[in-house]
């Protein structure tokens, strides 16, 4: 800062003057306005703020005033360089508003470019329509069981009243364990897991079985030799085909559509009786379109076989009291996939294809 | 069972309105199983025409085509013969065949037209049998005269422009159903009009009953039968019940009825002769499955017995067979064998043209006993279908009694005064039924008298025992073995009213979820593709030789499996016993199909162990012993639950932006990790040798306690080699019942510090054969429990550290739960961790 000016000489103070004043700011604030950038706002700084601008010069140049004119002079000086300060100020954030804007557009993506940076995976479909078969059942109250797939040949076949000479004893259509005799075979349904929830527990029984089993057939477009089933077992007092009825009917309008029904069919099974095949109202058409191909125009799509459970499997199990009946039912994983999701051939279902599951991804 | 419409209707009152459809709609209602509809499918017209011009023309394809005009009287409107275009030659001008005009419609919704063929406009077709729907001859057309031969009524009618469409029963429907094993008496018109008219209420009268006809008395004056079955399976004799009729002087060439040769036609089997037609027909009536011997080939007493060691037939089919101690067998006098019983006759006692003398049988077999031979012979025949499902042993006589009668009525001769009939039939055992029953089964209102009428419909005789009560008795229907106890009166008594007034009612019951055991397979199986693996499923066998390729010691645990009698495939007769076996031929397969990136998982069972005892398998009486139940239960090998990956190329492909990675070890064993980790399982990793993997590239997963859980590496390169698999193909198996064995308890949450954390980073020289692992343990060891986290984030080889030697990067982050850790406190604990890591591996700061 300097002194008082003690070689006081009023007529050489013209920067005082208010137009001189006027002048300066008119041309800073013209300056401020045409600065295009921030780095040229920068530099006009010092010509208009600096030490040496006419302003500073100016205030410079109050001290040497008479103490009668110092005031006002101060007051004219400071309103000046506050103009210029403030039209800085304003320009300043005009032109960092506009930087921020041009770097945002500058750093623009196209955002179309596909970029893999992760293999996506997937489940199996039967799996995922297992886990939902499985799901529905677990929210009606029921519980899921399991058991081997190499399985004694009593719990494949005798327990379930399928005696020595039935049919389905034969190696056309069982996996038998060798030697001959060692009492073991490839499950031939779940059945068998139904046998071994009786034998553990005590009524009632609410449980699901869903999983793998093995017939002799020959893979095709509608055939598989290994494939999956879920088969349900409910052993309870005053237990009714009703109950079958309305479990079915709940199950089929939960993975088909609301509204959807079942449909019985006297049948014969050695595990049931009375039993029943299982038809499932057509999702598709409703039975509306002669020439459906999901249920061939009839409005009913077979699903699987049912019927109470007959008292010499329920005594096989130790459930001898008379006061508990039963109903089981069987259908088909590979069957309910290929009608809900139109697959046209066993083949991609079985061959491990990863662009079959990838079709699925994680939820159906 | 081909049930012909027209012969339902003359067994029971059907609706002359009703359709095949309909019919069979009423029949599936009460359990039967609709196959197929035949017949009423051709539309005409169809016409017979005169051949009145026949002009063979040769075409360049060396096929000769007849040009013919054909006389169809006014049936083409104009009364000019139609010109048409026919390729078969078996017939003359002046023939008489079977035209279809343009307009006609033949089976399988084939409309014929007027169209230009061979050079000529040929309108209209000359059919065969097969384009008709009237049996497989397609080696000529179908000349009319040779077709109708006998019929006198049907010839009188053959005049050009006659409609052929009822004059060859084509308007005639033949509905196909499905038998139930449960439901022998269906293999009869007996059978299905019984159905029909249970299902309609329409009245029934049992062609099948015992004074159906007046049926000759047995007496001592027939051939002589004796039954000797010297080993009863299961305490049932294998014949209880044997009828045998002779007739003399009968033509058996002598062509049969055209009603019985088109019935059965219709029921799909070929008219043979008189003698063969009539067994067939009566079998198809009432369905008891009859023999024609020719009686002057038989040289004493039939002999009912089993076969002997060493004894053979030649069937009907020209097949000689080894006979089986269980079969039973016809026998001559005990000697020469005549016929496998119920299941098909021999040559040497065969009707023949010039048979005059005849002796049928009608008997009554052991279904066992015949449904045994049958497979056991692979002889599969419509007697053995019958016998096996249960014949009715109250029609023997009655079916015997119509053959005869038949065969004279069609052939001539007598019938003899001798009638045969002996043995004793099991007969059906009263048993007492609750009549409320089926209502407490079905969930359905049954009144009694509903229930009593069903019963007595379906052939049951009903007697009240408990006039107050709710109990009656019944005995069942001699054709009904299959009614035995209260379940099987209710299913007919539901049945009858129909299934579809079951009501619907949902059960209610409080369950327990998923179990925790469900609950990681999932989570295992979901985490695996969230970390972009696909599942696949493959077929659980393999062949021996796979253990060789994948490097398996001779002594290899994983060899010990089970072996199954009749595999798919001669060459994988073994179950899996690790989910790679098959999941690695899944990963080649994909491979060869264009994908040259895979990552691929399976979740699934594998068979540990063989089976060293055998399984009991006890006869059905109840629940087994204890004692019984264990050897059940303990014969079945283990099957734990695994889940295997299997990995291949490149994690990510070179693109815009993405560095690609081919899969390596580091992946597997970070998927094993990370299955661990999602279950609250921290696995730890150690490095092992084991085929099929890397010796070099193989970590063992294990439990914090050692126990183990799975293997992840890179496999073998012989391996890679010997499966014909990607090079650096990576691969791990887990054991998930393991895992849910270790996991779900609740994990408990840490108390997390707010105070400010502090990083030091420091690097480790140790030799290159010191696991990171161990060094690791020691730096946390060292560091104790202010140390947050560890990372190890670089390894260093090279000139600064010195040959064999390496240099492992750590970021140590501290963080004290009580305070804000000084800078002198930091470097004391970061002190601490490099002195434990040189006290256990010999780690030396690097500088």
């Amino acid at each position: 800062m300097s002194g008082p000016n003690t070689s006081y000489d009023p007529v050489e103070v013209a920067a005082l003057e208010p137009e001189a004043i006027e002048q300066a700011v008119t041309a800073a604030l013209a300056a401020v306005a045409a600065a295009a950038s921030l780095e040229e706002l920068k530099s006009l700084r010092g010509a208009h703020q600096g030490d040496k601008s006419p302003l500073a010069l100016a205030n410079r140049e109050i001290g040497a005033l008479p103490p009668s004119a110092k005031a006002e002079a101060g007051k004219r000086v400071g309103q000046a360089r506050g103009r210029v300060a403030s039209a800085f100020t304003a320009r300043q954030g005009e032109l960092e508003v506009e930087r921020d804007n041009r770097i945002l557009v500058e750093e623009a993506l196209d955002v179309t470019v596909p970029v893999t940076r992760r293999r996506s995976g997937a489940r199996h479909p039967i799996s995922l329509v297992t886990q939902r078969v499985e799901d529905i059942f677990v929210a009606m109250g029921w519980e899921i069981a399991e058991g081997p797939e190499v399985e004694a040949e009593w719990l494949n076949f005798d327990a379930l009243n399928l005696g020595q000479d039935h049919p389905a004893r034969q190696m056309q259509d069982t996996f038998f364990v060798e030697p001959e005799g060692s009492g073991l075979v490839l499950r031939t349904h779940t059945s068998p897991v139904q046998i071994r929830t009786m034998l553990r527990e005590d009524p009632p029984i609410y449980v699901l079985c869903p999983g793998k089993v093995f017939r002799t057939d020959d893979l095709d477009a509608t055939h598989t030799p290994v494939f999956h089933q879920f088969e349900g077992l409910v052993v309870d007092e005053g237990i009714t085909m009703a109950h079958l009825k309305g479990s079915l009917d709940a199950f089929v309008s939960r993975l088909f559509g609301e509204g959807i029904v079942t449909r019985l069919r006297p049948s014969y099974f050695p595990f049931t009786e009375p039993s029943a095949e299982i038809d499932c109202q057509c999702w598709i058409c409703g039975g509306t379109n002669p020439s459906c191909r999901t249920c061939g125009g009839t409005g009913w799509i077979e699903v699987g076989g049912c019927g109470m459970v007959n008292r010499r499997v329920l005594a096989a199990a130790g459930i001898t009291d008379e006061k508990y009946t039963g109903f089981a039912f069987g259908l088909g994983i590979e069957r309910s996939l290929m009608l809900r999701h139109g697959v046209g051939d066993m083949h991609d279902i079985v061959e491990g294809d990863v662009r079959f599951s990838a079709q699925f991804g994680m939820e159906i | 069972m081909y049930a012909p419409v027209e012969w339902l209707r003359d067994l029971v009152q059907v609706d002359p309105a009703a359709t095949g459809a309909e019919i069979a709609a009423h029949l599936v209602r009460v359990g039967l199983e609709e196959e197929d509809l035949h017949g009423g499918d051709v539309v005409g017209p169809l016409v017979v025409g005169r051949v009145l011009e026949r002009t063979p023309e040769e075409q360049k394809n060396g096929k000769t085509i007849n040009w013919c005009q054909v006389d169809v009287g006014d049936a083409n409107g104009t009364g000019e013969p139609q010109g048409i275009v026919c390729g078969a030659h078996n017939f003359e001008p002046g023939d008489l065949v079977a035209v279809i005009l343009p307009g006609g419609v033949l089976g399988g919704d084939f409309t014929i037209t007027a169209r230009k063929t061979y050079g000529h406009l040929s309108a209209g077709m000359i059919c065969s049998a097969r384009e008709l729907g009237l049996g497989d001859d397609h080696d000529g057309i179908i000349v009319l005269t040779d077709w109708f031969a006998g019929q006198e009524d049907a010839l009188a009618q053959l005049t050009p422009g006659t409609d052929l469409i009822p004059l060859m029963g084509l308007d005639e429907e033949t509905v196909e159903v499905n038998v139930t094993p449960d439901r022998g008496y269906c293999f009869s018109m007996r059978g299905i009009a019984r159905e029909y008219a249970l299902s309609t209420g329409v009245p029934f009268t049992d062609p099948g009953a015992a004074d159906a006809r007046p049926v000759a008395a047995a007496n001592d004056g027939g051939h002589a039968v004796r039954l000797s079955d010297g080993a009863p399976i299961d305490g049932r004799d294998g014949c209880d019940r044997y009828v045998a009729r002779i007739v003399r002087g009968v033509d058996v060439n002598a062509a049969s009825p055209t009603w019985m040769q088109s019935r059965l036609t219709a029921s799909g089997m070929r008219p043979i002769s008189l003698a063969v037609d009539v067994t067939n027909y009566v079998m198809l009536l009432l369905g008891q499955p009859l023999h024609a011997f020719d009686l002057d080939r038989l040289n004493g007493a039939i002999e009912v017995r089993r076969a002997r060691a060493g004894e053979t037939l030649t069937t009907l089919d020209d097949v000689q067979r080894t006979l089986h101690p269980e079969d039973l067998l016809i026998t001559d006098n005990g000697e020469t064998v005549l016929a496998i019983a119920g299941v098909m006759g021999g040559e040497s006692s065969e009707v023949t043209e010039t048979t005059t003398n005849v002796l049928i049988e009608a008997a009554h077999f052991d279904p066992t006993t015949v449904a045994r031979s049958a497979r056991r012979h692979r002889l599969a025949t419509e007697a053995s279908k019958r016998f096996e499902r249960g014949v009715d042993p109250a029609v023997t006589a009655v079916a015997a009694q119509l053959a005869v009668d038949l065969l004279v009525e069609h052939g001539g001769g007598t019938v003899d005064d001798g009638v045969t009939d002996v043995g004793t039939p099991a007969h059906p055992v009263p048993f007492a039924f609750d009549t409320t029953l089926p209502t407490r089964l079905v969930g359905l209102e049954y009144p009694r008298a509903e229930v009593v009428a069903t019963l007595e419909a379906v052939g049951c005789t009903v007697t009240d025992s408990d006039p107050t009560g709710n109990e009656v008795t019944v005995l069942p229907a001699t054709w009904r073995p299959d009614l035995v106890d209260g379940p099987d009166l209710v299913e007919e008594v539901a049945r009858v009213r129909g299934y579809d007034e079951i009501p619907s009612a949902v059960p209610q019951h409080q369950g327990h979820g998923l179990t925790h055991g469900q609950l990681v397979r999932r989570a295992a199986s979901t985490t695996l593709a969230q970390h972009g693996l696909t599942e696949v499923l493959s077929y659980p066998f393999i062949g021996e030789e796979l253990f060789d390729r994948l490097g398996y010691t001779a002594d290899d645990e994983r060899r010990r499996t089970v072996r199954l009698a009749n595999p798919l495939q001669d060459e994988a007769p073994l179950m899996r016993t690790s989910l790679l076996d098959t999941l690695l031929d899944t990963l080649r397969r994909n491979v060869s199909r264009g994908a040259r990136d895979v990552a691929l998982f399976e979740a699934g069972l594998v068979t540990r162990g063989d089976n060293p005892t055998a399984a009991p398998t006890p006869r059905l009486n109840g629940r087994p012993d204890d004692a019984t139940l264990d050897a059940i239960l303990d014969s079945v090998p283990a099957q734990p639950n695994h889940i295997a990956f299997a990995a291949a190329g490149e994690v990510v492909s070179a693109g815009v932006g993405v560095i690609p990675r081919a899969y390596d070890t580091y992946d597997v064993i970070g998927w094993s990790r990370e299955v661990g980790r999602v279950l609250g399982a921290e696995l730890t990793v150690t490095a092992a040798t084991l085929a099929p993997w890397h010796p070099g590239r193989c970590a063992r997963i294990a439990l914090p306690d050692g126990t183990l859980v799975g293997y992840a590496g890179e496999l073998h390169p012989k391996v890679v080699a010997a499966l014909d698999l990607p090079a650096r193909t990576v691969v791990g198996e887990l054991d998930l019942d393991v895992l849910t064995a270790a996991t779900g308890a609740p994990t408990q949450a840490r108390l997390l510090s707010t105070y400010p954390a502090a990083n030091t980073d420091i690097a480790l020289v140790v030799d290159e054969s010191v696991p990171a692992a161990e060094v690791e343990a020691a730096v946390r060891s060292g560091a104790g429990g202010d140390l947050e986290s560890l990372a190890l984030f670089d390894i260093y080889r090279g000139d600064q550290v010195g040959e064999g030697r390496k240099s492992l990067a750590y970021r140590l982050t501290f963080r004290s739960s009580e305070k804000t850790l000084k800078t002198s406190q930091v470097t004391a604990l970061r002190d601490d961790a490099v002195a434990a890591a040189k006290k256990a591996t010999g780690a030396t700061l690097r500088g």
